[in-house]
């Protein structure tokens, strides 16, 4: 059992939500989620990992061959697709943000805001 | 009925895909009409999927991928009672509130109505779901549609500025909930709820599903709006447009709770089951806490969409709470508690924009007086808040009291006792607003309030007949919710159902079907003797919390300087926002990584 794409895939996901509260810039806010997002993909892709197995493609191969679970593999894309949606309406927001105010540090939109 | 299953959802989506593509051809009324027949076909499905599953499950496995031998490949709906009838609550605030927002939305109505069906869609899909993965696109599809309508007002910072924040916390709470899923499903190899809780039911809890059940549960906390993850909500109904609020407070957050307790009754119950709790009791004190903050915040808000926003927050916290202990009657009484809340909230939301659009304001204190010639509207918002009490027999009542006597039962006395002043407090700070705005009552500066900016209103003529007309149905069926015969006890037949993970999963693997109990009789509500006294006595707090709030002396330091210190923690700032979910998550997993077994 090779622990270390856990390990990677919760450091992934640390780094991407200390960036988010430190950061002072809707732009990078943004990308911070992006990056926290990407630690699921590895956590996901991880969980179906088999070593010595082969892409989850059955046509033309003999039965019981290993493979990888493909699952997970479509659990990552349908994670992928729902959450550029999210992103792209967040990086929208980020930039009427500061069409209105002229800044994109969100503590100076929330003294403005009040 | 399997058919019938996912047009609750289908529709509204098909209708919202079809509206998008035709927007340059048709005209308006028939791009109205389109909205408002696709979201009464949800309904009426929902309502029809609900009278069904009175006797049995109703399923419906996508593609025809039924389980085999009871391992279940496929993807499921699966509608129990409880989950029909979020469903159709969801559905059916869709439908009244697109109907209130014929006129009041006029301009930008196209997109609005798009997004309307989408959220709408998206809910009753989480309501339905028997697949935890499922259950992960339906938040995100919810999540996006109500990020949108929050910022919906795009011309102005604030709806901005709220939708930021809403959307940022949200999608964090949905990667969290997307991380737990994942660790069921390393550990399980399988997503469907019933499946999970079948694989889990033998061996004894670990680690990784201690860490699992807490990345879960604190994601639909966020959506709950629990203290203290409940920071976006305030700033997110502050913003958006009133019917949209009416969605927010209605359904979207009671489904957090909701999913919660389906969650917990499909899986996590199998590994707890012998030692649940630490379960309980966090969730019962956290809901609490929830409940008293959002209390005192709610009294302390002068703008009145937060006002109510904040009481949203209180009555989530007794919705937790209710759910947290664990028992069948508790969660009757959520449930009726969420059915009456969410039109008796949504109605009151509803008469905030009406206030917006005749005074162009939403300011208590700058209101004062100015409602004066409003008679409709003012008694609307009275009747609202009245049935937020929870005085006998009226409005949240019967979920208050079925509340109270699990909690009783389970040995938390304190629990009715703090429910009926939180209850009161909220109400209390409804009725102090009402009577300044609709009466003119009270001085006209109050140094407790928060300073608010304004909200640039709605300047539209809209038909305001038809806007009452709506407030008044969604009122009226809120006041009449404690009294609807027959209801009580089909609802506490619904939770024994609810809580029962192996008959669930016999239900949903092996399609066995429901052991119909006796006749249940069409009886009006009974009420035990505490339950009466405890819905007095929050009408009591209810009128001396707006007397105090209307007719206080000098705030003395002492008691300023808390309140300031609670108040500025609600700062706006998203990366607050985020710490308080990563500091709430430490503490939450690290009191169950020690309890639980």
């Amino acid at each position: 059992m090779n622990y270390l794409a856990f390990g990677v895939a919760a450091w992934i996901f640390c780094v991407g939500v200390y960036g988010a509260i430190v950061s002072r810039n809707l732009i990078h806010l943004a990308l911070c989620l992006t990056v926290t997002q990407s630690s699921t993909y590895v956590l996901l892709l991880a969980i179906g990992y088999k070593h010595h197995a082969g892409a989850p493609i059955f046509k033309g191969v003999k039965l019981g061959t290993p493979a990888v679970d493909p699952v997970v593999q479509s659990l990552t894309l349908t994670d992928i697709v729902v959450s550029v949606t999210v992103v792209a309406l967040v990086l929208a927001l980020a930039v009427v943000a500061h069409e209105h105010s002229g800044t994109v540090d969100p503590d100076e939109l929330a003294s403005m805001e009040g | 009925m399997s058919w019938a299953l996912p047009l609750p959802v289908a529709i509204p989506l098909l209708a919202a895909a079809l509206m998008v593509s035709t927007d340059h051809l048709t005209p308006r009324l028939v791009h109205d009409a389109v909205a408002i027949l696709a979201s009464g076909a949800a309904l009426a499905f929902s309502l029809v999927i609900l009278l069904a599953s009175q006797s049995h499950d109703v399923l419906h496995w996508f593609g025809g991928w039924h389980p085999d031998g009871g391992v279940a490949i496929g993807i499921v709906f699966a509608a129990d009672p409880f989950g029909a009838a979020m469903a159709s609550l969801a559905t059916a605030l869709v439908f009244l509130a697109l109907i209130y927002s014929l006129t009041y939305m006029r301009e930008e109505s196209r997109s609005f109505d798009v997004l309307m069906l989408g959220f709408g869609g998206a809910m009753a899909g989480f309501s339905l779901t028997g697949d935890i993965f499922n259950m992960f696109v339906w938040f995100e599809l919810m999540g996006v549609c109500a990020y949108a309508l929050a910022g919906f007002k795009i011309e102005e910072l604030g709806p901005v500025q709220g939708a930021f924040n809403f959307a940022v916390t949200n999608t964090l709470a949905a990667y969290m909930i997307l991380t737990g899923i994942a660790l069921l499903y390393a550990r399980t190899g399988i997503l469907n709820l019933a499946q999970i809780g079948h694989e889990l039911a033998g061996d004894k809890a670990d680690r990784l599903v201690v860490v699992s059940l807490t990345l879960i549960f604190i994601g639909l906390m966020v959506k709950a709006a629990i203290v203290p993850f409940h920071f976006w909500l305030a700033d997110a109904h502050a913003a958006a447009p009133a019917p949209v609020c009416v969605l927010f407070s209605g359904a979207m957050v009671e489904l957090g709770i909701f999913f919660i307790a389906r969650v917990y009754w499909t899986v996590f119950d199998a590994p707890f089951h012998a030692h649940p709790g630490p379960i309980k009791v966090l969730l019962v004190v956290i809901g609490m806490l929830t409940m008293l903050v959002g209390a005192l915040m709610c009294f302390l808000q002068r703008h009145l969409k937060r006002l109510l926003a904040y009481s949203t927050i209180s009555h989530a916290g007794a919705m937790l709470a209710g759910i947290g202990l664990l028992d069948s009657k508790s969660l009757a009484g959520v449930a009726n508690l969420i059915l009456a809340h969410a039109f008796l909230k949504g109605g009151l939301f509803l008469v905030c924009g009406l206030v917006l659009m005749q005074l162009k304001n939403i300011d208590e204190i700058r209101l004062r007086g100015a409602g004066r010639d409003m008679p409709i509207t003012g008694v609307l918002w009275f009747l609202g808040s009245l049935g937020l009490v929870g005085i006998p027999y009226v409005g949240i009542f019967l979920g208050h009291g079925l509340l109270d006597d699990g909690a009783i039962e389970h040995g938390y006395g304190w629990i009715p006792a703090l429910t009926m002043v939180a209850a009161g407090t909220c109400a209390g700070a409804m009725f102090r607003a009402g009577a300044r705005v609709f009466l003119g009552w009270g001085a006209d500066e109050d140094e407790l309030l928060s300073p608010e900016p304004d909200e640039n209103p709605q300047e539209r003529d809209a038909k305001v007949p038809l806007m009452w007309a709506v407030t008044a149905v969604m009122i009226g069926l809120g006041l009449v919710a404690s009294i609807v015969p027959g209801l009580e006890p089909r609802s506490e037949r619904a939770s024994e159902r609810f809580v029962d993970r192996t008959a669930y999963a016999s239900r949903v693997l092996h399609g066995i079907a429901v052991h119909g109990g006796p006749h249940l009789p069409f009886d009006l509500p009974s009420a035990t003797g505490s339950s009466l006294a405890y819905g007095s006595g929050a009408l009591l707090v209810a009128l001396a919390v707006a007397a105090i709030g209307l007719w206080h002396g000098r705030v003395p330091r002492l008691v300023q300087a808390p309140l300031d210190a609670i108040r500025d923690a609600h700062s706006g700032i998203v990366g607050d926002y985020l710490l308080w979910i990563v500091g709430g998550t430490a503490v939450i997993g690290a009191v169950w990584a020690f309890t639980l077994p």
